[in-house]
């Protein structure tokens, strides 16, 4: 996109991320600071763990396998004009549909059963993206509502789900029985398989964004509702088109941490993974491809968390805090200010009533 | 009010009270009481979103406004050990975070509901990570026995004996309805949410007035983040506010912009849960307890789903104000 606009090589995209990264981290030091924590020695820890050894690495990209999911079901909404805060809601959901079809089917093959609860994953959270698309599309109701109502929604019916028909019988927690060893994802090279899946999503999605009819509509009506309609593009299909696109990439991030991590549906296992697909979304700038890193990044975070309780004696919950001051300093268009040639391109979704 | 709205709840509202009251009275009257505590914050974080909507900045960070003020007041009263002056303090972050949110919307001119949910983020962010087990506030903010009103048949124990913060803010909101519509502030108000320009060239300075809203607003957040901490429960968790924020947007939409609107939309909400949480009491319908939990976010849903292609916004909401360029 850069190259067509302007000859000049074009470095914003991966210096305002960085330099905000950078900036968060400094705010976040002081903040941790506060709590008599040395935070230097926190992120020491932090990074080392996450990518000091090849282990680490392993770990890490195991954690940012969800979060590129997650990361690029809220891009592509982004990308046209819809902030889709519901990718925690959508993701719940495909877990739990995996899960069902995970622990249900009973001798199936595992080159049918694993695509068959990636199917049910996806389409589960498609379907709860999809209410937000629809009642966006024709009743003009603001996604950012609907979508963390339905977060709510759907975190409570799994809960009712998982303790009651799901449940797994004759014992005392709230989670669904296993998933037979046929929906078992397996590890490929030492990585689960489903990173590879993730990153197979994140390129298919670019090029379609980069090379499809349907692509340039997302594009066009994310930059200009209007513009998009007198092209004749269907303001009302493309929206809901994106939100079901945005639901099924983040039931599939769900489905992928069933079917490969938790193994099971447990209600508390999922948390903060969609949430965390906001801060990727935009570290990645709603880029398809932009959004791996970020989530590499986030992942490594994530991944090292504990270890940070335990050797520098920071909550596990500092990574919010970052994450938070990253998010913060990345979209904030203060950094951006530096670098003058810049032009927003993403993000533009606006008030109420559109 | 000619709200078609106030109708309905009226409605709603004389058919639950004889059900129970030919029940029991003494059930009847503490359902509404308990609908007016689940109302009040809803109603207050309402006109959070009214002031400053109306003002044309939309704001999608409520939720995150309560979330940090009902943290900062709680641990402020707990450590102080004086639940008033962490009151204080929970209206004072309210207020920061609503400058935070003008900076953001105003001046740096950034796309407003991003930096609503970046509020929204950063509250959960910081709270969390700052949360501690084993606080405790010394005690709950006062009831007040109201003279007179308390000793009124029936109504007497809906009205009285509700906290100071459920008595404030409804004078608030009584308050924000006359200054909105019958002040020369409430006329620049809405005249810089609907037109900024015409605002403008008629001498009124749309970001000084845009921040000085946005700021008082969250001060009401912030009051209603208290309300939850040191009125209601008298706890903190994390994620303590549960979306409360967001069902009052719909709130504010419900109520077309309007305080008063909003107050009776509230009113039902809140009854809707009380009437809930009865009815399970008394084991008259089983209705499994995540269910409950559900309702007010369905019931967020689809008042949004019916009511928002029928009422109008204010026309400059969510949009930077830039003056002219020559």
């Amino acid at each position: 996109m850069d190259a067509k606009q302007g000859r000049k090589l074009d470095f914003s995209p991966i210096l305002v991320p960085l330099l905000s990264i950078v900036v968060a981290l400094e705010f976040g030091g002081i903040l941790v600071l506060v709590q008599g924590i040395n935070p230097l020695l926190a992120y020491e820890v932090l990074f080392t763990t996450a990518f000091g050894s090849f282990d680490g690495i392993a770990i890490t990209l195991a954690k940012a396998t969800p979060l590129i999911l997650s990361g690029l079901a809220v891009a592509i909404c982004l990308r046209a004009g819809l902030f889709n805060i519901g990718a925690q809601g959508q993701l719940i959901s495909g877990a739990l549909a995996s899960a069902w079809a995970g622990y249900t089917f009973v001798g199936l093959p595992a080159l049918v059963h694993v695509p068959l609860a990636l199917i049910f994953g996806a389409f589960f959270g498609a379907l709860v993206a999809l209410v937000a698309g629809v009642l966006k599309a024709y009743r003009g109701v603001h996604e950012v509502i609907t979508t963390i109502m339905l977060n709510s929604i759907v975190i409570a019916l799994s809960d009712y789900l998982t303790s009651n028909p799901f449940k797994e019988p004759d014992q005392p927690l709230t989670r669904t029985p296993k998933i037979q060893d046929s929906a078992q994802m397996p590890d490929l090279l030492g990585l689960p398989l489903g990173f590879f899946l993730a990153i197979g999503l994140s390129i298919t999605l670019w090029w379609i964004m980069k090379n499809t009819t349907t692509g340039f509509s997302i594009e066009t009506i994310g930059r200009n509702k209007n513009a998009g309609w007198y092209a004749g593009i269907s303001v009302k299909k493309t929206v809901m088109l994106s939100m079901l696109i945005g639901g099924a990439v983040a039931g599939v991030a769900g489905a992928v941490e069933t079917l490969s991590i938790v193994g099971r549906f447990e209600p508390a296992f999922n948390a903060g993974l969609g949430f965390d697909g906001i801060t990727v979304a935009f570290l990645g700038r709603a880029n398809p491809l932009g959004v791996i890193p970020a989530a590499i990044l986030i992942g490594g975070m994530r991944a090292s968390a504990s270890t940070v309780q335990f050797e520098a004696g920071a909550a596990p919950e500092l990574v919010d805090l970052l994450l938070a001051m990253i998010l913060f300093f990345v979209t904030a268009p203060l950094l951006a200010k530096f670098f003058k040639n810049r032009k927003e391109s993403v993000a533009m979704t606006s008030g109420w009533s559109n | 009010m000619k709200l078609r709205t106030s109708h309905y709840i009226t409605l709603a509202f004389l058919v639950v009270f004889t059900y129970f009251y030919r029940k029991d009275g003494l059930v009847a009257t503490s359902v509404l009481y308990t609908a007016i505590q689940f109302a009040l914050p809803l109603a207050l974080a309402a006109m959070v979103g009214v002031m400053c909507e109306r003002t044309g900045v939309v704001n999608i960070g409520i939720e995150g406004t309560m979330l940090f003020s009902a943290f900062t007041a709680f641990f402020a009263g707990a450590i102080m050990k004086d639940t008033v002056q962490g009151m204080f303090v929970g209206v004072f972050t309210g207020a920061m975070m609503g400058l935070l949110l003008a900076l953001m919307a105003v001046s740096w001119k950034m796309n407003q509901i991003i930096a609503g949910v970046i509020i929204n983020i950063l509250a959960a962010g910081i709270t969390s990570f700052y949360y501690r087990q084993n606080y405790s506030i010394p005690a709950t903010l006062h009831p007040i026995d109201l003279p007179v009103v308390g000793a009124w048949p029936i109504l007497g124990p809906v009205l009285s004996f509700h906290g100071p913060i459920t008595y404030f803010g409804i004078l608030f909101i009584l308050a924000l309805w006359f200054a909105l519509y019958k002040t020369s502030w409430g006329l620049r108000s809405r005249a810089v949410g609907e037109q900024p320009a015409s605002a403008d060239t008629a001498g009124v300075s749309v970001t000084r007035l845009r921040y000085m809203n946005v700021t008082i607003a969250g001060a009401v957040g912030g009051l209603a983040g208290s309300y939850l901490a040191l009125e209601a429960v008298g706890i903190f968790e994390r994620g303590f506010t549960a979306g409360k924020g967001f069902t009052a947007l719909a709130i504010m939409i419900f109520g077309r912009w309007n305080p008063l609107g909003a107050l009776a939309a509230a009113l039902f909400f809140g009854l809707t849960q009380a009437v809930t949480n009865q009815l399970m009491i008394d084991e008259v319908v089983e209705i499994p307890p995540q269910f409950i939990t559900m309702l007010p976010y369905i019931l967020t849903i689809l008042v949004l789903a019916i009511s928002a292609g029928k009422v109008r916004p204010p026309a400059a909401e969510g949009i930077a104000y830039e003056k002219e360029k020559s």
